[in-house]
Parts: C-alpha cells; sequence; structure tokens
C-alpha cells in the first residue's frame, strides 16, 4: 500500500520496535530503589544519554514525556507562567503552527487573560523575523515567551529560527521551538540553535507514538502541568514508560546517524514527485519554500478540487496521503497555514500534502503518479462544494 | 440497475441504526461500499446533543464507529451551508407563509438525493444508498416498506426517476424491529440507539421557540371563523398549523364545549382563525408541479394520496395537469395542510389479494407527488393563496 503520510506517522524502525518490546518484557519502575527499579532506571538514564547527545543537548537537559502535544504544552505554559508578572502577560507566536502550540497559546489568551501576538509568515510560509524585530523594539518588557516551529508540518517549510533566537536572547525572553517534524529529518543541534527548548515526538522518527521529549535549558524555568511524583526533575510527573524511552532514542539515534544519506535519498525521491506532478497536473500550485523545506515534503494545491475529494478518490485507489490541515469533527477545514500564506480560501481547501519517510521506495510514488490524474479530473468535476 | 452487478455505492451514515445496517447490506450485495456522514450544521453543538438525532458529533463518531465495523471507507462531508440555504431557511420561509413544511422530504430532495447524489456521481460512484423504509420495485417504482409503521416512501416521493434510479433501499422489504436485531448480530453499536423523530436542527425540539427567535413575535388575534368573534391573541401566526387543537391558549370554551382547530392562518394580517373540526374538513386538494415517478398521465385516475408523512391515505379521484394535481377525495380529509407534500399511490391489489404475486413488486407504488397550495370544499369556492383551510 503506498504510504505516502509520514508526516502524519512513520512506520517504526525495526531497531525501535526490538527495544520497545525487549524492554516491555521486563519489570520495574524507574523509581524503584531496589534490583528491578535500578535497572529500569539504567535504562531510562541510557536512553536519555545517547538521545540529547544525538541532538546537541546534556542529558540533563531532557525531560522525557508522554507525546509532542505534551512537550509543547509544557514548554509555552510552563514558560509563559513561570514567567508572567502583571506588567509581563504576552506570548509571541506564528501563524502557522500546529495546534499543540496553537491552541495552547489561545487558551492562555482565552482562560488566562494572556495577550497573544502571532507573528506572520510569507508566501512561503516562513516567519517574518522583521516583524518580530518590530515587535521587540517596541514591546519586549511584555513578552513572557516566543515560539516558532522548526519545520512547518504541512508545507514543510523550514523557519529561521537561529535568527529568532539572536533577537529573543538580546531581550533574555526564552524561546521555545517545535520541532517535533524536524528531528531526525534536518540537522538540529539544541546547543548551537539558541533556544530554550524544544519538543519532540517519537512517531515522527521511527520511534512509538505517545512518546516525546522536551529539550529544555538548566536556566530555563517552566511551571509543570502536571504534579505528582517528582520525576524528571520534579517538571513532569508520572511513572516513566521505559520501553517508549528505550523505543524513542533508539530511533531517534538511528534518525540522527542517517539523516544526511536519507534527506538526500528522500529530496531526490521528492523532486521527482513533484516534477511529474506539474507535468500531470501543470495548473497545481506547489505551496511552500521550494528549496528550503523538509526533504520528504511535498504540498501541492489543485485549483477547483476539494482535498477532501481527492483524499477519498486516492484512497480508493490504495494511495494514502493527507490534505495537512486539521479537521473539526470530521470535516476538513480550509488550512491556516496556507490562508497565512495568502491563498485564497478556495486554494487552501484544495490542497494536499505528500510526505515521505525511510519506509518511501519509488514504487510509491510511481504509484501515486498512476492513479491521480485521473483523481484529480474526477475531484475537479465534483467541484467544491 | 441490475441486480448482481458490482456498484460503486456511497452509503450516507447518519449514525443511526437504519442507515448502519444499509450500509452493511449493500456491502453483503457484492458492493464496493463508502461510508459518508453528512454534516448539516456549521456548528454541530448548536443542533441537536443527545443519542437522537441526526448532526452531532456523536452521531458522527457512532457512523465512523459503524463504518469500521462493516470495514468500509468513512468520510464527512460538509454540506452545511446547502442545507442550511435549502433546508432550513426554506423552513422559516414555509411557516412565515403560513404554510407547514416538512424538512426531511426537502432534505431528501435537496440534499441527500440531490446535491450529494450529484456529487457522489461525479465522483464515480453509481448510486446513493440510504436506511430509509422504502421499496424499490422491479419495475423501477417507488413502493411502501414492509413495514408499514416505518414506511417512509411518502418523504421520497419528491425525488425523480433519475434521483430513484440511483438510490438505493436495502432496508425496505425489513420490518425495524429485526433490523435491529441485525444491527445487534452485526456487532453494530449503535442496535439500541433510539430512533430520531423530531426535526434534527431544533435542538430542544422545540420548534414554535425556534421560528420565534427567527422570526420574531407579533401579537396577532385568534378569531372565530364563523363569528368573527376575537377569543385571544398569539405572538405570531408562523407559531401555527392548521389543524392544530394544543397550544392555542384560549380561555374561553367553545359555546358547544368542543374543541377548537385552527382552520386558517393568514400572514399578511397575522390573523389565525379557529373553529370546529367539521370546518377543518376538506375534500378538494390543490398541488403545485408534480413530480412523476410511475408514468406521466393526462386522464383524470382513481388512487390513494396521503397528505403528510405517517398520514391517513385517501382514496381519491386525481385530475393531473402540468402545473398542478387537484385531487377529489371520496371521503374529507381533517387537517390539510399548505407546504406538506399530496403523494399519489397505486395501491398494492396484489398485497391485498394474490399472495403469489412476484415480491419485486409489492407494497403501494408512488406514482406522482406535488406541494399542497391550496384546499377546499367540492361545492365552495376553493381557497389559494398561501393560507390553507376552508
Ligand atoms: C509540528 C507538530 N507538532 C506537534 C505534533 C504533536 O505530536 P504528538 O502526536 O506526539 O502529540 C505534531 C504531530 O501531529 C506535529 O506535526
Amino acid at each position: 500500500m503506498p504510504y505516502l503520510d509520514h508526516a502524519a506517522t512513520t512506520p517504526m524502525l525495526p531497531e525501535s520496535l526490538d527495544a520497545y518490546v525487549r524492554v516491555a518484557r521486563e519489570l520495574g519502575n524507574a523509581s524503584s530503589l531496589h534490583g528491578s527499579g535500578r535497572s529500569a532506571r539504567r535504562t531510562v538514564e541510557e536512553s536519555r544519554e545517547r538521545l540529547s547527545e544525538a541532538l546537541g543537548a546534556k542529558p540533563s537537559e531532557l525531560v522525557f514525556t508522554g507525546s509532542g502535544t505534551e512537550a509543547d504544552n509544557l514548554a509555552v505554559k510552563g514558560m509563559h507562567w513561570a514567567r508572567r508578572t502583571e506588567a509581563r502577560n504576552r506570548v509571541v507566536t506564528t501563524a502557522i503552527e500546529h495546534h499543540a502550540i496553537a491552541d495552547a497559546v489561545a487558551w492562555l489568551g482565552d482562560h488566562e487573560r494572556a495577550d497573544v501576538t502571532e507573528l506572520p509568515v510569507d508566501e512561503v510560509g516562513r516567519v517574518k523575523v522583521e516583524a518580530l524585530a518590530e515587535l521587540l523594539a517596541e514591546r519586549a518588557a511584555e513578552i513572557t515567551a516566543i515560539t516558532c516551529m522548526w519545520a512547518n508540518n504541512e508545507v514543510g517549510t523550514l523557519q529561521p529560527l537561529e535568527e529568532i533566537a539572536a533577537l529573543a536572547e538580546a531581550h533574555g525572553i526564552p524561546v521555545h521551538t517545535d520541532a517535533v517534524q524536524a528531528v531526525g529529518h534536518v540537522a538540529v543541534d539544541f546547543g548551537a540553535s539558541g533556544v530554550d527548548s524544544l519538543a519532540l515526538s517519537g512517531h515522527k522518527l521511527g520511534g512509538p507514538a505517545g512518546a516525546g521529549a522536551l529539550l529544555l535549558r538548566r536556566d530555563t524555568k517552566v511551571t509543570p502541568l502536571l504534579h505528582g511524583g517528582g520525576q524528571e526533575r520534579e517538571i513532569r510527573s508520572g511513572t516513566l514508560d521505559v520501553p517508549g524511552i528505550a523505543a524513542l532514542a533508539e530511533a531517534a539515534v538511528i534518525a540522527v546517524s542517517r539523516q544526511k544519506d536519507e534527506a538526500t535519498r528522500l529530496a531526490a525521491l521528492r523532486d521527482d514527485l513533484v516534477e511529474r506532478i506539474r507535468a500531470a497536473v501543470p495548473d497545481a500550485i506547489y505551496n511552500g519554500d521550494p528549496v528550503d523545506r523538509l526533504p520528504g515534503n511535498a504540498h501541492f494545491s489543485f485549483p477547483g478540487c476539494e482535498g477532501d475529494a481527492l483524499l477519498m478518490l486516492l484512497d480508493a485507489a490504495g494511495v494514502e496521503c493527507a490534505t495537512g490541515s486539521a479537521c473539526s469533527a470530521g470535516i476538513a477545514q480550509p488550512s491556516h497555514v496556507l490562508l497565512a500564506m495568502g491563498a485564497g480560501e478556495f486554494d487552501a481547501r484544495s490542497s494536499l500534502r505528500f510526505t515521505l519517510g525511510w519506509s518511501t521506495t519509488q514504487a510509491d510514488v510511481d504509484a501515486l503518479l498512476a492513479a491521480l490524474p485521473e483523481s484529480v479530473e474526477r475531484a475537479r468535476s465534483a467541484g467544491l462544494s | 440497475m441490475v441486480e448482481g452487478v458490482k456498484l460503486r455505492v456511497l452509503a450516507a451514515m447518519s449514525g443511526g441504526v437504519d442507515s448502519a445496517v444499509a450500509a452493511a447490506r449493500a456491502v453483503e450485495a457484492g458492493h464496493d461500499v463508502t461510508g459518508v456522514h453528512l454534516a448539516l450544521s456549521k456548528n454541530p453543538q448548536t443542533y441537536r446533543t443527545g443519542a437522537r438525532g441526526c448532526c452531532t458529533i456523536e452521531d458522527s463518531r457512532d457512523a465512523r464507529r459503524a463504518a469500521d465495523v462493516i470495514g468500509i471507507p468513512f468520510y464527512v462531508w460538509d454540506m452545511a451551508e446547502r442545507f442550511h440555504e435549502d433546508v432550513v431557511e426554506d423552513f422559516y420561509a414555509e411557516y412565515a407563509a403560513g404554510r407547514t413544511p416538512n424538512p426531511c422530504l426537502r432534505c431528501n430532495e435537496k440534499i441527500k438525493f440531490a446535491a450529494v447524489l450529484d456529487r457522489a456521481m461525479a465522483l464515480g460512484f453509481d448510486a446513493v444508498a440510504t436506511g430509509h423504509y422504502a421499496r424499490k420495485g422491479d419495475d423501477g417504482l417507488l413502493r411502501r416498506a414492509v413495514d408499514p409503521a416505518k414506511d417512509q416512501s411518502y418523504v421520497l416521493a419528491v425525488l425523480n426517476p433519475a434521483q430513484l434510479a440511483h438510490s438505493m433501499f436495502p432496508l425496505g422489504d425489513t420490518p425495524k424491529d429485526l433490523v435491529r436485531v441485525e444491527a445487534e448480530e452485526r456487532g453494530l453499536a449503535v442496535a439500541r440507539k433510539p430512533d430520531s423523530h423530531d426535526i434534527c436542527f431544533i435542538a430542544d425540539g422545540d420548534t414554535s421557540g425556534f421560528l420565534k427567535n427567527k422570526l420574531g413575535s407579533k401579537e396577532g388575534e385568534i378569531v372565530d371563523a364563523a363569528s368573527g368573534e376575537v377569543l385571544g391573541s398569539h405572538d405570531g401566526a408562523h407559531q401555527f398549523t392548521v389543524g392544530q387543537r394544543h397550544g392555542l391558549g384560549l380561555k374561553r370554551p367553545a359555546a358547544d364545549g368542543k374543541p377548537r382547530y385552527v382552520l386558517s392562518i393568514t400572514p399578511v394580517d397575522n390573523r389565525v382563525e379557529v373553529g370546529p373540526r367539521e370546518a377543518l374538513r376538506v375534500d378538494r386538494i390543490h398541488t403545485g408541479a408534480p413530480v412523476w415517478l410511475g408514468p406521466e398521465r393526462t386522464e383524470p385516475f382513481e388512487a390513494e394520496v396521503q397528505l403528510r408523512a405517517h398520514g391517513e391515505v385517501y382514496p381519491a379521484t386525481v385530475v393531473p395537469s402540468p402545473k398542478g394535481l387537484r385531487a377529489e377525495l371520496h371521503q374529507g380529509a381533517f387537517g390539510v395542510a399548505a407546504g406538506q407534500a399530496l403523494v399519489v399511490y397505486d395501491p398494492d391489489a396484489a398485497e391485498h389479494n394474490d399472495a403469489s404475486a412476484g415480491v419485486g413488486d409489492r407494497g403501494d407504488a408512488v406514482l406522482c407527488s406535488g406541494t399542497i397550495d391550496a384546499t377546499g370544499l367540492n361545492d365552495a369556492a376553493v381557497s389559494s393563496g398561501s393560507a390553507a383551510g376552508v
């Protein structure tokens, strides 16, 4: 089955699955003091060391979480709570964040009366750094935290994080980045990036879902979301998921070690896919930055087609992909990312995202191209309702 | 559609037991089935909540669960805008004009077997299957379901032959209680979900409040039709339906102590006329332009007519014309409201007389239908225009 939806989730690497199964057979709570507990703790700490090293972080900077979403919430809410005062109550985000960030920030606005500033993006979906510079010139003292994703999950555009981190640092404002789509797919060095915290998720890089992590500088304060047994430096309570952690670390270490070669391989496949889609559907719009993007991401609008209808037709033809945008009660909403990039409502509803991953082969791309032209024609005749 | 041919079928799945079993049966008949839940409200919370409506998030989840159990792909189609324009706005407009619309019928006519069917056809499907209780005969006619209490041929009678040709009603040959048993056997969790009865877009079932909200309230008089005496007041003529007996709020009983009924509604002067049940009697009904499901006729013919969903059936002489039908009822009918459909059936003689008749063509067949415009008595002038009644 041609699967072109690796940004939604990617298969577990065999090594990661093996690690999971091996560790899951073992008994032990990593907080217990006896032998079983010590053995579990050792697995956790080895995983912490391997994972942090692969990402240019120190072991003490790594907090295991139950998902990418949790890591994002912990960072954004936690930093805001830790730093807010009467005069400092503003969170800065971007117009293209995943819901794990966007909704957490919106919640701070709606329920905690935080002021929210959304940085705009240009037509390829890159955050406008000038907008942040202007904002900082006027209101730096009001800002608790800045959050900006590393790579966009819909259109794949890489973000100017180093510039953002440099600007923020001058004002002493912490920066969080949602790097869930980036880790294992592009080079990520936490220490060199200049950000204060970084979220990642197991199931986007060949590990299990329900395992995530937050890289967090030691001097960056966050107020915890979860209170309890005080695990993970009292920042994230909850009995550690030892097999999940072992499998996450295994997958991340392998993905990072193969990242360069894999990026080259996927970008070549992706470029072939893009070229052939453009030939087959000449009016298709290739969204996002044509160069500076995730190697496995291709995102198109097909004018006159509803993304949903295309998705259904491709699914019926055995090809799995995504519209890329969120849905509410199963109803596709026009993509907020495309709208922020200046697309009209119709183009924002007529998009499809094809994402390639470690198990993708040329045959998957060929299968898509075999099914796509007829599907586009059909979807077009059904029109936009 | 030929028996035994594998078709690409779009099963409309409301989240209820009927449409789930209908989809499962379509699969079992060998078709290539895709389930679709129609999202009819932009804001699902504002429509009915609880387990009995057709447009809530739970319903959408129930439909998805059923599709998963059946093992078919499932999608949600956003039909909220079309539904609002063609069904909800029509509902308001009809009441505002003193008529009584049937939104389920309108939804079948404009949404399920129009917008949805058109889209399905464009996407390469051959037919739309629903959980309606009705049969399609071997002769292609729309017929009543086996289960008379569940029969929904009335709300499907507005379909034209082309729409009907691309429709499937897999439940028409089964009584409802057996459909529930079958759902249970198939492991469908919706097996015990209660039936939906009321209007799906009126969250609390309070039609009068819903109309008041949109159309506003304006005080008007309730008048005795015979004497012209003012009996009471109301806060909007659109709240009433011809034939309505309850909720008139009249303090004084009629002189003869008998209940009074709404006889007519005149929106222009916001006037509601009431009178005794005898005054509701009509035996002549006019409709707007008919839709023919059977062969079109030009000469008067004998048939049975039904004047509202699950209503009584009246023998009548039907006088057709391209502009409208006229039905001369052999006995009077009571409480006939403009805006409802008049559906003309050819009674199934075989069903009553000849048990050996082919099962494929059983059940009363729908010949044609039209929207009721005006009613009257044979020997009196027919009242016309927006208001129904004597
Ligand atoms: C950019 C981004 N952030 C956060 C998440 C959420 O991660 P998780 O699925 O681990 O909660 C996702 C994945 O859906 C994502 O793509």
